[in-house]
C-alpha cells in the first residue's frame, strides 16, 4: 500500500500528462486571447507575453508548463481518491462542468455559492463531512467580476487551488494558476476534455496498480 | 498553596439548536412502526373487532369514539397514524465509507434542485438539437399545440416534497421559468414523458349547471321544483304549467301570507321578468328568516324552477339578471370590544 502511494512520486510525469496537449492545440482552441489592455490585472503581467491592438496576448510557453504542472497535480490527487470540486460562475459552461465532472466520477460547484460552504460545512452538510482535496476552477471571476468566494475559503481551509486565470483574474491564492482565456466556448472545452482525460487516466492506473499488487 | 482562580465544573455545553431539526435514526423509525402495528391489534382487541382486517378508517373511527373531543381543527384532535405519514421523510447520509458523496452535485448544498435543473437544460439542448437536425433536413416541425388551459405546473409546496429539499420562491420561479421555455420550443413532443412529471390536471371548474327536464303530474300538466335560499329561509317551490297566476304560500294565498307590496313585488319579478305573469302556478313552502328573506328565498326558488320551462338564452339573461345567484349576505357577527357588528362604543373624551 506504501508502495503504491510513494511510487509515482519519484517519477516527475508518472502520467504522461505532457502528452494530452500541444502548443498547436492550445493556439487552435485560443486560449492565448486575453482581456482589453485596460482591463489587466497588475499580477498577471509576468503571464502576458504581448499587447495587439489593445488585446493582451497571453504567453503560450509559460501556459504549458504551468498547465503541464497542474495537470500532474490532479492526477497524483486522483490517484490517491482525492475528492476534486470544479468551480465556475459562468452561465455558458455551466452544463458542460458539470457533465465533465459527473464523467469523471467527480464533483461540481457551478451555482450560486451560499456563505460557509467550505468554513462552515459541519453545519452546512452534517458533522462528519469530508471536504474537497482540491479545488479546480474553470474560471476565476464571478459574475460581478470580483475574485470567486472559494479561493478564499480554499486558502483558509488549506485546500490546494487548481484555476485559469484571465488576464483580469488576480493569481495571488491560487496554487496552481494557468494563465488562459476563459471566455471562449473552445478553450473551455479544452480544458474539460484535459481534466476529464487527466482524471480518467489516473483513476485506471490506481485501479491497475491496485489488481497488480492484489495478483502478487 | 495555589488560589483557583476560576473553577468550572459544568462541561462547555453545547449549543442544542445547532445541529438542526431532530434526526430520526433508521432503527427509531423501525419501533414506531412496531409499536403502532402493537397498539393496532391492541385498539381492535378493545373495540371488538378483528385484528387481522383492521384499517385506517376503523383506527380513525376507534380513536374518535374512544377520545371524543370538540376541537375545531382536525389537526389538533387525538389521531392516530402510520409512522411514516407521522414523522416526515428525512435526508440519509449521503456519503459513503471513504467519505466521498454519492450525488456529484453535493457540494452545492441543494444537490437535487441542482440536479433537476441541469437534467432539464440537457432536455432544452436535447430538443434544441432535434430542431436543428430537422430544419437542417428541411422536414416540418410539429406544432401539436399543448394543451395549456388544462393543466398547472406544480406548486412549490409539491416540488419541494418530490425532492425532499427546501426551496426559495426565487429557485422555484426560476424552473418553471425553464420549464416554460422547454415547452415553448416547437420540437417539444420529445420530451413529453419528462415534461408530464411537473405538470398536472385542472379539473374543469366551470360544472355545467344541468337544467332539470319538465316533469308531468298525473292531470298531464307540466311541472317544475326548485330550491332557494336567503339569510336563514330556506324556500322549495313548485311551478305548474297552464296556470291562472296563483301563488300559495305554505298552504295560504300569497296576499294573506305577505301583506307587504314589496314582498309580492319580489314574488312576481321572475314571471314578470320572463313576461309569464298569468301563465303558471306557484306552490311553495318556506321556514325561517324573517318577511324579506322568505320573499328573497321564494324568488329564488321560483326562478330556479322556472329555468325548465325556458330557453337557453333566456336563462342566461335571468342569470346575468341576477335572480339565480344566491344572495350571499348573512348577519355579521357582534364583536367584542364594540357595540354591534361595525358600532363602537361611544368615545367619551374624558
Amino acid at each position: 500500500d506504501d508502495k503504491l502511494l510513494t511510487e509515482p512520486l519519484s517519477h516527475p510525469d508518472f502520467f504522461s500528462v505532457k502528452e494530452l496537449f500541444t502548443l498547436k492545440d492550445l493556439f487552435d482552441a485560443r486560449v492565448h486571447l486575453g482581456h482589453k489592455k485596460g482591463c489587466r490585472h497588475r499580477f498577471m503581467e509576468p503571464y502576458i507575453f504581448g499587447c495587439r491592438l489593445d488585446q493582451d496576448i497571453i504567453d503560450l510557453d509559460q501556459t504549458m508548463q504551468h498547465l503541464q504542472l497542474a495537470l500532474n497535480f490532479t492526477a497524483h490527487i486522483a490517484y490517491r481518491g482525492g475528492i476534486i470540486l470544479f468551480v465556475s460562475r459562468k452561465r455558458q459552461f455551466c452544463h458542460l462542468i458539470e457533465s465533465t465532472a459527473r464523467a469523471c466520477g467527480e464533483y461540481a460547484h457551478t451555482r450560486y455559492w451560499q456563505g460557509g460552504l467550505l468554513t462552515n460545512a459541519r453545519v452546512h452538510f452534517g458533522p462528519g463531512v469530508r471536504l474537497p482535496d482540491l479545488v479546480v476552477f474553470l474560471s476565476t471571476l464571478n459574475n460581478v467580476f470580483e475574485p470567486h468566494v472559494a479561493i478564499r475559503d480554499a486558502a483558509k481551509m488549506s485546500i490546494p487551488t487548481v484555476g485559469v486565470v484571465d488576464t483580469n483574474c488576480n493569481p495571488c491564492l491560487i496554487t496552481y494558476p494557468i494563465p488562459g482565456n476563459d471566455d471562449s466556448p473552445a478553450a473551455m472545452e479544452l480544458y474539460c476534455k484535459l481534466f476529464r482525460m487527466t482524471i480518467i487516466r489516473a483513476k485506471d492506473k490506481r485501479r491497475q496498480s491496485e489488481a497488480f499488487e492484489e495478483l502478487r | 498553596t495555589l488560589r483557583l482562580i476560576c473553577t468550572t465544573t459544568a462541561v462547555q455545553r453545547k449549543n442544542a439548536g445547532a445541529s438542526g431539526p431532530e434526526k430520526y435514526t433508521e432503527a427509531f423509525i423501525k419501533k414506531q412502526i412496531e409499536e403502532f402495528n402493537l397498539g393496532k391489534r391492541h385498539l381492535a382487541n378493545m373495540m371488538g373487532e378483528d385484528p387481522e382486517t383492521f384499517t385506517q378508517e376503523d383506527i380513525d373511527r376507534a380513536i374518535a369514539y374512544l377520545f371524543p373531543s370538540g376541537l375545531f381543527d382536525k389537526q389538533a384532535r387525538p389521531m392516530m397514524k402510520h409512522p411514516t405519514e407521522v414523522f416526515p421523510e428525512q435526508r440519509k447520509i449521503q456519503w459513503g465509507e471513504d467519505g466521498r458523496p454519492f450525488h456529484f452535485l453535493f457540494y452545492t448544498g441543494k444537490q437535487s434542485y441542482y440536479s433537476l435543473m441541469h437534467e432539464t437544460y440537457e432536455k432544452f439542448l436535447n430538443v434544441q438539437k432535434h430542431q436543428e437536425q430537422m430544419i437542417a433536413q428541411d422536414l416540418p416541425l410539429q406544432k401539436e399545440k399543448r394543451n395549456l388551459a388544462g393543466s398547472r405546473w406544480l406548486t412549490k409546496i409539491e416540488l419541494e416534497e418530490m425532492l425532499i429539499e427546501k426551496l426559495s420562491d426565487d429557485d422555484y420561479s426560476r424552473f418553471i421559468q425553464l420549464l416554460q421555455k422547454l415547452v415553448a420550443l416547437p420540437c417539444a413532443d420529445i420530451e413529453e414523458n419528462y415534461i408530464q412529471k411537473f405538470s398536472k390536471e385542472v379539473p374543469v371548474q366551470l360544472q355545467k349547471v344541468v337544467i332539470e327536464p319538465l316533469q308531468y303530474d298525473e292531470r298531464g300538466v307540466a311541472f317544475s321544483t326548485g330550491e332557494g335560499k336567503r339569510k336563514t329561509a330556506r324556500a322549495t317551490a313548485v311551478v305548474y304549467d297552464n296556470g291562472t297566476g296563483k301563488i300559495t304560500v305554505n298552504g295560504t294565498d300569497m296576499l294573506h301570507y305577505f301583506p307587504v307590496l314589496q314582498d309580492r313585488e319580489q314574488l312576481l319579478f321572475p314571471f314578470q321578468f320572463l313576461g309569464r305573469i298569468g301563465k303558471h302556478d306557484m306552490v311553495c313552502t318556506v321556514s325561517g328568516g324573517g318577511r324579506s328573506a322568505q320573499a328573497g328565498a321564494i324568488r329564488l326558488a321560483s326562478a330556479k324552477a322556472l329555468r325548465s320551462f325556458v330557453t337557453e338564452k333566456e336563462v342566461e339573461f335571468m342569470r346575468q339578471a341576477g335572480l339565480l345567484t344566491v344572495d350571499p349576505r348573512v348577519k355579521e357577527r357582534k364583536k367584542p370590544g364594540q357595540e354591534g357588528p361595525r358600532r363602537k362604543f361611544t368615545w367619551k373624551k374624558r
